[in-house]
């Protein structure tokens, strides 16, 4: 047990010079590939590492207490800042956490709406997770290619909402806004690039001599220790695990879609990174799928339940009641029943899960989020000794860990 | 009179409440209505002590005693294959009963099925540590401790993991405030310069933000500028402020100036781009 409320710098009390010829290096908070603010303490004997301390804390803002301070409404736009380069998921997973607790449905259209967001979020999320990665083992031109494909997926999501990073695109009990004029055939247009793009990536890195030199056999982590380590998303399927909580506990409307769960039996970095390349093509697969069933469905986009949800805004500008429910709505806030629920959604990272415990209240009584990331990071733990230093930036890099879900 | 709020919980809360307005339950099942977790309620119920067990949104809970915990969970993990646990944490019941909820939440690979394993612990009461039969517990009880001060044993590297080692106090607690110390602002003052000097040095700026438009030592108002270090609190401006920003006699590179020389009353102000 520590002692608290003593002052001590911590940081001067690990002894750089040591009997044993062990060397201590600092690696982070700030370095550039420890892909935000991860500081790990590496105990080297040679090039080799015998220790590794990850310390975590940096970007710490305290979103779980927020969650418990804000209403459910007013919280929806943080849950943006915790996986930033994800934002839909983490949206969507709380608001089909709150939809669950409340016991109402987003209709057929929002959640088609909602679901192309996802699926392009996610082909985000793993552009630019290639592209660091890549940049980080030292295939610089990967970066830029990556980033122009990224920049096209991210001007359909500004078309969509307006917003490139931290779009709140999704409500509670729906999505505010309907698709704009052309955006399917713009989607359409970018996918099929895409596809021919990931070629090129495939054909740049899958078969290159460094690239497979630096990726295979490092990182290995076994089926028990990604279980154990409470492993998800690709760090569980690269160990061997077909598991995805799309196909194996589906919510929203997974079931009608057609995609396959790409996983990989040999462990390492290498099987993860083939498992991202393979997943992109699946979720542009999804998105294909999704443009007819929203063109055949009926246009209402948010739920219709008074008691949590606001009228639409026409309703709102011309009907009394409507504005005095939306009023006490925004001033209030919702009621939900009191209960517990848990509901994990697969975000690009892992099982992204929201435990919410409701007194009956506004406000939350317990607001726990379940980031991946940050047992992903925790594994470095075990996973770091025995490589070299410089796999330490390709394992970083591979986990596919960001720090705002991590601190939260 | 001061309205009287208690100090256990001083987190937000709504400010109205409707007298009439009946807080609804979620609909809680019976065990029995789901074959697959009577079957396992059943086994567990041999060799342990269920409290409680009941659906809730096809989620299992569980409520076991505290000291068995890692028993029960263990027991979970190799004869009913819930072989992950995903989540665990603390819910801060202090106020009301003395004391933390901790809850388990474990997936079950094969089964695909959840469900949560829960026990009640008293404020300071011990509770065994997790960690030697799910390694997630490592970082997630170093979590629960950090944010809810649970004391838990058989842990191998207990100590706070997102607020700096020295932080007093656990931040997830109910009774934990939600805005900063207001004698904050003279800690430093009182302890380097001493009480009598507060006077003359005034309270320190914590705000990092802060702006204060009368300091033109470190402020510069676009449109407004005045010398630097002019006093301007009495609202008084200068009527004429030097437009010549640079340097006196100018930056010079090999002997020449690099901007000509700036000469006020020759310049003349343009109407119109040329």
């Amino acid at each position: 047990m520590q002692q608290v409320n003593r002052l001590k710098p911590f940081f001067e009390n690990i002894n750089f010079e040591r009997e044993d010829n062990t060397m201590v290096v600092n690696f982070g908070p700030q370095h550039p590939s420890a892909h935000g603010q991860l500081r790990l303490i590496l105990e080297l004997q040679g090039e080799e590492i015998v220790k590794a301390v990850p310390a975590i804390g940096y970007l710490h803002r305290g979103m779980e207490k927020m969650g418990e301070n804000m209403m459910y409404n007013e919280f929806l736009p943080t849950t943006d800042r915790m996986d930033y380069i994800a934002a839909t998921s983490n949206n969507y997973g709380f608001a089909l956490a709150v939809e669950k607790l409340l016991d109402i449905e987003a209709p057929r259209r929002a959640e088609i709406i909602r679901t192309m967001l996802l699926e392009l979020n996610r082909i985000i999320s793993h552009l630019f997770w290639l592209a660091t990665h890549a940049l980080d083992v030292g295939a610089m031109s990967i970066f830029l290619y990556t980033f122009r494909e990224r920049e096209f997926a991210m001007d359909l999501m500004e078309d969509y909402c307006g917003a490139r990073l931290t779009h709140s695109a999704v409500r509670i009990g729906g999505v505010p806004l309907d698709l704009p004029q052309n955006w399917c055939d713009d989607l359409l247009k970018f996918t099929d690039n895409l596809n021919k793009e990931i070629d090129n990536y495939e054909g740049l890195l899958t078969e290159n001599r460094i690239w497979r030199m630096r990726l295979e056999n490092v990182g290995i982590i076994s089926p028990e220790m990604a279980k154990s380590w409470g492993c998800s998303g690709v760090a569980l399927r690269g160990s061997g695990f077909k598991w995805d909580l799309r196909k194996e506990m589906p919510y929203g409307i997974y079931p009608e879609l057609d995609f396959e769960i790409p996983y990989s039996t040999s462990c390492d970095s290498y099987g993860r990174y083939k498992c991202y390349m393979q997943e992109m093509r699946e979720s542009m697969k999804i998105l294909k799928q999704l443009i007819p069933l929203y063109k055949e469905s009926e246009p209402q986009l948010m739920a219709h339940a008074p008691e949590y949800v606001s009228a639409p805004k026409e309703d709102i500008m011309t009907q009394n009641y409507s504005l005095m429910q939306h009023f006490v709505l925004v001033t209030q806030g919702m009621k939900p029943p009191k209960g517990e629920i848990y509901v994990a959604t697969e975000s690009p990272k892992g099982e992204l899960g929201y435990m919410i415990v409701s007194d009956g209240t506004p406000y939350a009584y317990k607001m726990k989020l379940r980031a991946p990331s940050f047992w992903h990071t925790g594994i470095l733990e075990d996973l770091l000794p025995g490589h070299q230093l410089a796999d330490v930036v390709t394992i970083i890099g591979n986990l596919n860990v960001v720090f705002g879900e991590i601190d939260r | 009179m001061r309205a009287y709020s208690p100090k256990q919980d001083v987190q937000k809360k709504a400010y109205y409440n409707d007298r009439f307005h009946v807080v609804p339950q979620v609909p809680r099942a019976n065990v029995e209505t789901n074959e697959q977790f009577l079957a396992d309620v059943n086994a567990l119920k041999e060799k342990f002590n269920v409290l409680d067990a009941y659906l809730e949104k096809g989620h299992l809970v569980l409520y076991v005693e505290p000291k068995n915990n890692v028993k029960v969970v263990t027991f979970l993990k190799e004869k009913l294959s819930y072989d992950m646990m995903m989540e665990l944490s603390a819910i801060d019941y202090i106020a009301t009963r003395g004391g933390f909820e901790i809850f388990y939440e474990m997936l079950s690979l094969n089964k695909h099925k959840r469900i949560r394993v829960k026990c009640f612990v008293e404020e300071k009461e011990e509770l065994q540590s997790v960690e030697s039969v799910f390694k997630m517990a490592n970082w997630s009880e170093r979590e629960m401790y950090d944010m809810y001060g649970i004391n838990i044993i058989n842990h191998h590297n207990l100590k706070r993991i997102l607020m700096p080692d020295d932080w007093y106090d656990y931040p997830l607690r109910k009774t934990y405030p939600l805005q900063g110390d207001e004698a904050a602002a003279w800690y430093e003052v009182d302890k380097i310069f001493g009480k009598e000097a507060r006077e003359a040095i005034g309270p320190e700026i914590r705000d990092a933000a802060a702006i204060d438009r009368y300091d033109t030592t470190r402020f510069s108002r676009l449109g407004h500028e005045v010398p630097y270090g002019a006093d301007i609190t009495n609202g008084k401006e200068p009527e004429h402020t030097p437009l010549a920003y640079q340097e006196e006699g100018g930056v010079k590179l090999f002997g020449v100036r690099l901007i000509k020389e700036l000469h006020e009353d020759k310049s003349v102000e343009l109407k119109k781009r040329r």
